[in-house]
């Protein structure tokens, strides 16, 4: 009983935009649904009358690699993420973020432009992308644009484009080059809802010398919005990964992320105590995968 | 509407939906294919699992209109051609099923398993069924039987059942078999309330508080009435009898009326019949209700302050218990030294699979039938015939199947309501819980506060014990009173104590109430002792095993209460048999030092280690007693019939097996008919472990008497002494010919005799607390040893193995005993590490199952050894003693004691804070 009047497939991209356009009753666009569903039946999202459902539209539902570029349509679910050789090969931190995430019965149905689209700043799925400096493609009315998905987010479950009037459609990044390697982790409570405390993803490529040449750091809930440690990741360039950088960069890292007490989730204290703790795992993992 | 085509196992169907209808709706309710079960309804639990396309999904959460053109498969449609699918029958044989309710969902997530994964590990098992939950904790036996399916599957390996070495001379009695109603479980055709309906019947639902205290100032119903589809609106006034329930005392009211008090937010001040479920819930946002706050009362150390706000006018103390033995004062004098501290446990949610559901239905007699999964069917008559104002003959309870209860399903939920508001309407009316309501509205375990202060010689020796308890019964006394007794007794634990001082406290508070729960505040009170026996070996540098060994209650000694125990304390045989298994396993190595894990080095594990004992049966002065009839049926099989509840724990099974042991019939002969108030006699409440050796011995005898009326039939129509009549394999034999059951039962009736019998079985009397005599008839023991992970950065813990003896008298079902065994140990890690009910001001927090984490797969230990203690008890059936409890007590306290032999840091509470031990660890590092 979630009270919506329609549910409407679109098969296109063009035909769900003229769905979101087309009528004056309130709509939502919903993919797999499950948290929009949930949160439609539990009134913790305001009512609507439509749904526009785009799990279905094929053009969404691609993984594919053109040159140098990889693109996961916003529809592909987490099982197609996990099953993805080429996701496997490329987005290994991405694979093991929506490995993370509920059972086979929700990865079979949620899919990462949800995740994505539901913003929420430990999204395990968006932090992971976020390693990957990966663009989005936003596509309403008025044309499609590709932009980086950091600046998509507005606040804790906000975007800063019109959710029932654009469609999130696919999200690319750059393929896996040499000595480069990725990793996600992530640390539960285990009482409580089903959302990292804190959960950490990060992107290497090793210089020649084994130092690295480049990093990037994203982490979750450090912030209102998905975070992308800037400092972090400067600080990391051109530094061998060893003890003392761990040491600084950890502490670079403690000063540039807004860590909160969530009641019943965890305290800000906790949170800095995971901190290092999830980035020496991710980096760790990171660097010897770039190695191998 | 909109109109969509499925193909649901095989066949097409064309079917105009509504737009919101969820596929695990269109399955039930439009296509009747009850077998897929709704449990949370909020995508949490696994149990909706159906496969789409072959990929399973939750149904509870799924569009119907998404399945339009695919291909559904439910668990209606994994057997083929009546031959079960390899995982149905590995599932029965496994003994993978208990209450049911979760079955079909882990049956379907398990063939979509297969199907992907042809030959799983354990660890695909545990990644596939990570969100497909299992309140009975079956999870141990799911892998095994997912694995037995595989192997059929694969390489056409029959299934076998597991073995167990428990003889003792019976054909029956001791034996591995399967469960009587496994079959349906497992097939999707097993029926609980909610997949019962009636042509015209009505939806209930009652409009909730919201409010932990206040009073009604008003309540208009007027524009709920006025809805289309809405057939009755009752408020309190409507209540034509008693308007309260309660178990014990009558302190609950069914409806609050204007000008009176809500206690707590699942409070209901009105209930509304309507056509259907979605216009019901219509109708309770039409009434307008204004409730004046009042300051709250929010734990059982605040309500007992001379300032507390006043949850009822009598005060807030339900009941203060005392138990006085030899002589505290000296006894602490004459005590070389002393310890003592304070414990915290919480609020605990029972979380069964099977949400309540009560139907109604009025009948062309006059009567009332009412169709709930309850574990007292005749209190729930009582009660409804008390609140209708009617004699307790127009009043039937009947139960289906029961999705689990686990003391959750004692009192009162909408059998009452819905009652009402079939009297109201002369239609049938259901009222079915959502997990939301389910969480809000039932008793909780009773958080309690528990100070123990012990005084022992050096030597270890205990002298003296003095607690002082405090329990949070919330806003009624539901069991409170009784449930505080047990965590009194058991305060001091199974240990000889010569000088012994409890004082326990029950609270009323603003809290949802708190009843019966598994373990029944002697869960509370395990946790409290051990965790200071556990400091106690520590600081007076003795072994632990050792110096409970010492102290352990054995056979003679005296209980705090006075009690003499003559018989069947098997606590020390317990003991040695867990230390004997762990020292095999560690190899000689202590246990209790922390030892660091091989290319792990911020990880630490270690054992701990806890004893515990739970009493079975009612007990402190309460009559306890069962009356069962059995019947020999006109086609020779026999049926035994008693109002007992089976809530997953394996009771059909054992009355079953009871039954044929006694008349040496085949299991298949005989049939068990549970939980109806018109058909089967009092078997009393399915509560304080007592159905196995109450209802046990009720049946025992009457299928005896039943035999001897045989025999004595047989005797005089041969003209022979009946013991020259054998019974053997469900015939008589006579002077060398065979008389069939049947037989027998046609002279039986020709001579006038009814071959049907009702059975009065007394248990052994019992004296209240302050009384010499026994308290209970008798107890279990258990010894629980279990290691576990620390990771010393993150402050996560793991279980890693665990290995207890429990002494139960009589293995009566093995099979059934493994399960409660394994399921205990798996609910008791659960209250350690996942689970925590949180009420803030009288507000529930944990009011989603998304928020209430019960264990899942992922949690159960790499190695469980289950160990049977037979140390018979002389009344026990066959010498058995109650299980269903004690399984989960001690697992807390090992936990507990475990973290803190591996990482150094002891812990007064559970559930374990993994951010508190974080921090602790930390302060300890630096």
């Amino acid at each position: 009983m979630n009270n919506y009047q329609e549910y409407l497939q679109a098969e296109t991209v063009a035909e769900a935009l003229e769905l979101l356009a087309g009528s004056s009753r309130s709509t939502a666009v919903v993919a797999g649904g499950t948290d929009l569903l949930l949160e439609l039946r539990q009134g913790r999202h305001p009512k609507v009358d439509r749904l526009v459902d785009v799990s279905g539209i094929e053009s969404l539902r691609m993984i594919s690699r053109d040159g140098d570029l990889i693109t996961i349509g916003a529809g592909v679910t987490h099982k197609e993420i996990i099953s993805s050789p080429l996701l496997q090969e490329h987005a290994r931190c991405v694979v093991e973020g929506c490995g993370l995430i509920g059972g086979p019965q929700v990865r079979n149905v949620a899919t990462i432009g949800g995740n994505v689209a539901h913003a929420l700043p430990a999204g395990d799925g968006t932090v992971s992308l976020l390693a990957l400096d990966t663009e989005v493609e936003l596509v309403s009315a008025q044309g499609s644009t590709w932009q980086p998905l950091i600046e998509i987010f507005a606040g804790p479950g906000k975007v800063n484009f019109d959710r029932s009037k654009t469609l999130l459609t696919g999200f690319r990044f750059a393929a896996r080059g040499d000595r480069e390697a990725s990793a996600f982790q992530r640390v539960m409570r285990p009482q409580g809802v089903a959302i990292a405390i804190l959960n950490m993803a990060a992107w290497v490529k090793l210089a020649g010398s084994g130092a690295i040449e480049r990093a990037r750091i994203s982490c979750g809930p450090a912030g209102p919005k998905p975070f992308r440690a800037q400092k972090t990741e400067q600080f990391l360039a051109g530094k061998k990964w060893d003890e003392n950088s761990f040491q600084q960069a950890s502490e670079i890292l403690a000063g540039e992320v807004n860590l909160r007490t969530s009641p019943h989730r965890a305290t800000k204290e906790y949170r800095h105590l995971l901190l290092p703790v999830l980035l020496k795992k991710v980096l760790d993992s990171a660097v010897g995968r770039a190695e191998q | 509407m909109t109109n969509i085509t499925i193909n649901v196992n095989g066949k097409e169907h064309n079917l105009d939906i509504k737009a919101d209808e969820m596929l695990a709706d269109v399955l039930r309710n439009r296509l009747g294919l009850t077998g897929t079960k709704i449990s949370c309804g909020e995508a949490e639990c696994g149990a909706c699992t159906v496969l789409v396309d072959g990929a399973p999904i939750l149904s509870c959460n799924y569009p119907a209109v998404k399945a339009q053109g695919k291909l559904v498969t439910t668990i209606e449609g994994l057997a083929k051609d009546d031959e079960l699918h390899p995982l149905q029958e590995a599932f029965i044989k496994q003994g993978a099923v208990q209450c049911g309710f979760c079955t079909p969902g882990q049956i379907m997530t398990a063939a979509a398993l297969l199907n992907e994964i042809p030959e799983p590990t354990d660890a695909d098992i545990e990644y596939a069924l990570n969100d497909t939950l299992c309140r009975c904790g079956t999870y141990p036996m799911i892998t095994k039987a997912i694995h037995a399916a595989a192997d059929k599957i694969n390489r056409g390996s029959d299934i076998e059942y597991p073995s167990f070495d428990f003889g003792g001379g019976y054909q029956v009695v001791g034996q591995v078999v399967p469960r009587p109603e496994a079959r349906q479980k497992v097939t999707g055709e097993a029926i609980y309330t909610d997949d019962i309906s009636f042509p015209g019947m009505l939806f209930g639902a009652a409009l909730r508080a919201g409010i932990p205290h206040g009073i009604v100032k008003e309540l208009d119903i007027h524009k709920a009435l006025a809805l289309p589809g809405v057939q009755a609106v009752l408020t309190a006034a409507d209540i034509p009898g008693r308007v309260n329930h309660g178990l014990i005392i009558q302190d609950w009211p069914a409806l609050v009326g204007v000008g009176e008090k809500v206690r707590y937010v699942g409070d209901a001040v009105a209930v509304v019949a309507a056509e259907t479920w979605e216009i019901a819930r219509q109708a309770l946002e039409l009434i307008d209700l204004e409730i004046e706050p009042l300051p709250v009362v929010t734990n059982a150390v605040d309500a007992k302050k001379t300032d507390s706000p006043l949850v009822h006018e009598s005060g807030n103390l339900l009941k203060h218990i005392k138990v006085d033995k030899g002589d505290i004062k000296k006894g602490f004098e004459e005590s070389e030294v002393i310890f003592e501290d304070t414990f915290f446990t919480p609020h605990y949610e029972h979380a069964f699979m099977e949400p309540e559901c009560s139907i109604a239905r009025p009948l062309d007699n006059g009567k009332i039938e009412v169709y709930v999964g309850s574990q007292i069917s005749y209190e729930d008559r009582s009660q409804v015939a008390a609140a209708l104002d009617v004699p307790l003959e127009k009043v039937r309870v009947r139960g289906p199947l029961i999705g689990g209860g686990f003391g959750g399903k004692e009192d009162i939920a909408g059998q009452i309501h819905a009652a009402l508001l079939a009297r109201a309407t002369g239609k049938p009316v259901k009222i079915l819980y959502d997990r939301h309501e389910s969480m809000l509205v039932h008793p909780k375990r009773h958080a309690t506060q528990i100070n123990v202060k012990l005084g022992l010689k050096k030597d270890g020796t205990l002298v003296a014990a003095q607690t002082e308890l405090y329990g949070d019964t919330g806003a009624y006394a539901s069991l409170g009173a009784k449930v505080m007794g047990r965590a009194t007794t058991h305060s001091t634990g199974p240990y000889i104590i010569p000088n012994v001082k409890i004082d326990c406290y029950a609270m009323y508070t603003n809290n949802p109430p708190a009843g019966a729960f598994r373990g029944f505040g002697a869960f509370q009170a395990a946790f409290a002792i051990e965790c200071l026996m556990d400091r106690v070996a520590e600081e007076l540098e003795i072994d632990p095993i050792e110096l409970r060994r010492k102290n352990a209650l054995r056979q003679g000694s005296i209980t705090n209460t006075g009690q003499q125990l003559r018989e069947s304390v098997g606590l020390l045989e317990c003991i040695e048999k867990t230390a004997q298994a762990v020292e095999e396993i560690t190899a000689g190595e202590d246990p209790f030092t922390s030892r660091i894990v091989p290319g792990e080095p911020n990880k630490r594990r270690a054992w701990g280690f806890a004893v515990t004992f739970k009493n079975t049966g009612l007990g402190e002065g309460a009559p306890d007693n069962a009356s069962a009839e059995i019947e020999l049926l006109e086609d020779g099989r026999v049926e035994t019939r008693i109002s007992s509840a089976e809530i997953g724990q394996g009771l059909v099974t054992v009355l079953q097996m009871i039954t044929a042991e006694e008349l040496n019939l085949p299991l298949d002969q005989v049939r068990v008919y549970l939980s109806d108030t018109d058909l089967t006699p009092d078997g009393g409440p399915t509560t304080a472990s007592r159905q196995t050796y109450i209802a046990g011995n009720a049946v025992k005898f009457a299928a005896r008497t039943l035999r001897e009326s045989m025999l004595a039939t047989l005797a005089e129509k041969y003209n022979l002494p009946p013991d020259q009549i054998g019974i053997e394999g469900g015939k008589a034999q006579v002077n060398g010919e065979e008389v069939s059951f049947a037989e027998v039962g046609s002279l039986m009736r020709e001579e006038g005799r009814i071959p049907k019998l009702v059975y009065d079985y007394k248990s052994p009397p019992t004296t209240p607390l302050g009384e010499p005599g026994d308290k209970h008839f008798a107890y279990s023991f258990a010894a629980q040893a279990i290691e576990v992970e620390v990771d010393l950065e993150t402050g996560e813990v793991r279980v890693i193995r665990a290995v207890g003896a429990t002494d139960v008298g009589k293995a009566i079902n093995p099979l059934g005993l493994q399960g409660q065994a394994e399921g205990g140990l798996i609910m008791g890690i659960g209250h350690a590490l996942t689970e925590e009910f949180i009420v803030e001001e009288g507000q529930v927090f944990t009011d989603h199952l998304s928020r209430y984490r019960m264990p899942s797969i992922q949690h159960v230990p790499e190695e469980i050894r289950v160990i049977i203690v037979e140390d018979p008890t002389k009344e026990g059936p066959y010498g058995g003693k109650g299980v269903g409890e004690i399984s989960t007590m001690p697992v807390p306290p090992a936990i507990v004691n475990a973290v803190h032999n591996a990482c150094g840091v002891r812990l007064n509470r559970i559930p374990i804070d993994q951010d508190w031990l974080a921090s602790q660890l930390q302060a300890k590092g630096s």
